[in-house]
């Protein structure tokens, strides 16, 4: 069967902007390439050749469609509310990333760019362009955090195997906001030959939108899992927060659906009421950074303030305009959830159900768990389990004591 | 003078009288609290003491996009010694006491947005300062600083690339008061050996849309590249070089170069 979603049409938000939120604050130099981008962009989305190819790629190389797997044993802690996780953990190259990365490399070469460049903080957007660099013959230069790089080492490792330089970036906080500064600034100073692949729904326009529509496949394939398994819709989906790509592509399917609750979980940190989260919408405020307007960690200067999070891939201060709108006209909930919950989630998870979720994924399953203590036993919650954890074991093995000694040397 | 004007613009004049005694202007940019704010008031003034037409003065921003490590670095310390909005309305009250030059504000757009924009254009007044510099506010996103700086008579500059096409230099020409910010390169801000063609073709594109107030700044450092752009273009705008200048010798030492640099004004 088919539900028919409600013809409210939040879904069809084209930009720049989304209520007050979007827009394109950019330099000069730049806006000749988000032209072209626009511009390519809009020819493709209208050309049935290139969703062909996407889709025979997401079939073939992504392993597409990803499947649901209902979490029995784990649901039992979530109040018995029957949980779903939507398996992005098991595309290629281990992440929903993939699906934005191929549709941009797509386009890129369509516009004849040669080169890709990307920011990346837990690793796996930069292994997923890295990997669509090597599929389509490109270069490819990744900047990552030096934090970053220290605590996903293996991800580092990942890119320079698959043929990417790794560049380390060691101005402001050495994280992903530093991170896409100095892509930024790569790409002001090579555009004619190279692309920037943004990693999420942030920036200035086209990236919110096109990021969004490469993603959205995520929840549209979902929304159909969930009903052919449990005949309706699920009463809650639920996504981690960053930048917002993997939440935006389990949300947007639902958005015109009014009896669907959409949750996203944000990095708490050490708690919202320390210095140390990433809880952008919980406790920012609007602003403009990165190129578009959103809402944003930032001092009363507007100088944007550090972020902080167990999961690299959360540690951004800032958030997609799409999302800054949809809390803003109160279709979603952004609630924070700390790295101690977080970490509880993951090793739950792993020990009830045999699945290993990315830290980032873990704030959706604690948020997830809370969630269905409130809703009871009858509820029905969608989760994204965005990426796999493998990166992850490092970091999980040392915060839970069970690397033997010298065995994370 | 360029643009819908309300007022005469102190820096179009500035940029005219120069171009009436010399070849041009030199336009100096340096950052607000660098290292000190006491030191980047006295730095500012010693460029016009030495030559510098017009001051653009920085406003430390965490997030960089359009600057090179020279001015990244510097900022950043600024930032870390407790730099505050309001210091950079003092720095030019402080520099306008002591100096005529006019003084814009180079800043990015975040930092405005949340001082109000109507209170920094106001403060920006109150100060004595010219008016704003928006390396990542373009004229199709600036309605609110278009209408504000309309109100207040303030300059606004705003930035073209060899990348922009007619239609966008039209648009910056048109709505710029001052002069049109003509980068010369395609990257950040920093000092480079070699200033390609594309500042001369760029510089000829905007006179072929009304443009008679252009300025070439990103990568000079030199007085013969001040000399080369002025043989076209009516300003020179030098950053990066006079930073590191400061943050090696002092304010000594950046006088020094302001005056070895306005020696590539000479006609």
């Amino acid at each position: 069967m088919t539900i028919e979603a409600t013809p409210t049409h939040l879904r069809d938000e084209q930009g720049p902007f989304f209520g007050e939120f979007g827009g394109r604050f950019m330099p000069e130099s730049l806006i000749a390439a988000l032209d072209e981008l626009s511009a390519a962009y809009d020819v493709a989305k209208a050309d049935p050749e290139f969703h062909r190819e996407l889709a025979e790629l997401h079939r073939t190389y992504t392993g597409r469609p990803s499947i649901i797997t209902e979490v029995p044993r784990f649901a039992e802690h979530a109040g018995g509310a029957r949980i779903l996780l939507k398996r992005e953990d098991l595309n290629h190259t281990g992440s929903h990333k993939i699906c934005n990365v191929l549709g941009q490399a797509l386009i890129a070469k369509r516009i004849g760019k040669t080169r890709l460049i990307a920011e990346t903080g837990a690793g796996q957007h930069g292994v997923a362009t890295a990997t669509a660099a090597a599929l389509f013959g490109m270069e490819c230069v990744v900047y990552m955090g030096e934090v970053d790089t220290e605590r996903q080492a293996l991800n580092v490792a990942r890119m320079r195997l698959l043929g990417a330089t790794v560049i380390p970036v060691t101005t402001g906080t050495r994280t992903l906001k530093d991170a896409l500064n100095e892509a930024f600034r790569d790409w002001v100073a090579n555009v004619e030959n190279t692309h920037y692949l943004l990693g999420t729904v942030a920036g200035p326009h086209p990236f919110p939108v096109m990021v969004r529509d490469f993603v959205k496949v995520i929840g549209e394939e979902a929304r159909q899992q969930v009903i052919d398994l449990t005949g309706s819709l699920p009463d809650a989906v639920v996504a981690c927060v960053g930048g917002g790509s993997n939440a935006i592509g389990i949300f947007h399917a639902f958005l015109d659906d009014p009896d669907v609750a959409l949750h996203g979980f944000e990095a708490g940190g050490d708690g919202v009421d320390t210095l140390r989260h990433a809880a952008s919408i919980t406790m920012g405020r609007p602003g403009v950074l990165h190129g578009s307007r959103s809402i944003m960690l930032q001092d009363e200067d507007g100088q944007t303030i550090d972020s902080h999070s167990i999961s690299a891939g959360l540690d951004y201060p800032g958030v997609g305009p799409e999302h800054a709108w949809l809390a803003s006209i109160g279709r979603a909930t952004y609630t924070p959830v700390t790295d101690a919950a977080a970490m509880q989630a993951f090793r739950l998870l792993c020990q009830t159900e045999g699945i290993i979720p990315a830290i980032e994924s873990a704030h959706a399953l604690a948020g997830a768990i809370e969630l269905g203590r409130t809703l009871g036993e009858k509820a029905t919650i969608l989760v994204n389990l965005s990426g796999r954890g493998d990166k992850d074991v490092e970091t999980a093995g040392a915060y839970f004591g069970v690397l033997d000694a010298g065995a994370g040397a | 003078m360029t643009g819908a004007s309300v007022a005469p613009s102190p820096v179009a004049s500035a940029i005219e009288a120069s171009r009436q005694s010399r070849a041009g202007a030199l336009i100096g940019y340096l950052p607000v609290g660098f290292p000190t704010l006491d030191d980047s008031v006295d730095a500012a003034v010693a460029l016009v003491e030495n030559g510098v037409d017009v001051l653009e003065l920085g406003i430390p921003y965490s997030d960089p996009v359009m600057d090179g490590p020279v001015i990244q670095k510097a900022t950043q310390a600024s930032l870390d010694g407790g730099f505050r909005l309001r210091d950079a309305f003092t720095a030019v009250e402080r520099i306008r006491a002591r100096v005529d030059a006019p003084v814009l504000l180079m800043t990015y757009w975040n930092p405005v947005v949340q001082y109000g924009v109507g209170r920094f254009a106001d403060d920006l007044v109150s100060a004595g300062g010219a008016g704003l510099i928006t390396p990542d506010l373009t004229v199709d996103s600036g309605a609110v600083w278009l209408a504000e700086s309309d109100r207040t008579g303030l300059d606004r500059v705003f930035l073209a690339a060899p990348t922009s096409t007619d239609e966008r230099l039209r648009l910056a020409v048109e709505n710029s008061r001052g002069f049109v910010y003509t980068v010369s390169t395609m990257g950040t801000t920093g000092a480079r050996a070699e200033l390609g063609a594309a500042a001369e073709t760029l510089v000829g594109r905007l006179r072929s849309v009304g443009s008679v107030s252009a300025c070439v700044g990103i990568g000079v450092s030199t007085p013969e590249q001040i000399a080369e752009i002025l043989g076209y273009a009516d300003g020179a705008i030098v950053g990066s070089a006079l930073v590191r200048a400061l943050a090696d010798d002092g304010v000594p030492g950046v006088a020094r170069l302001a005056a070895r640099l306005a020696s590539g004004t000479a006609r």
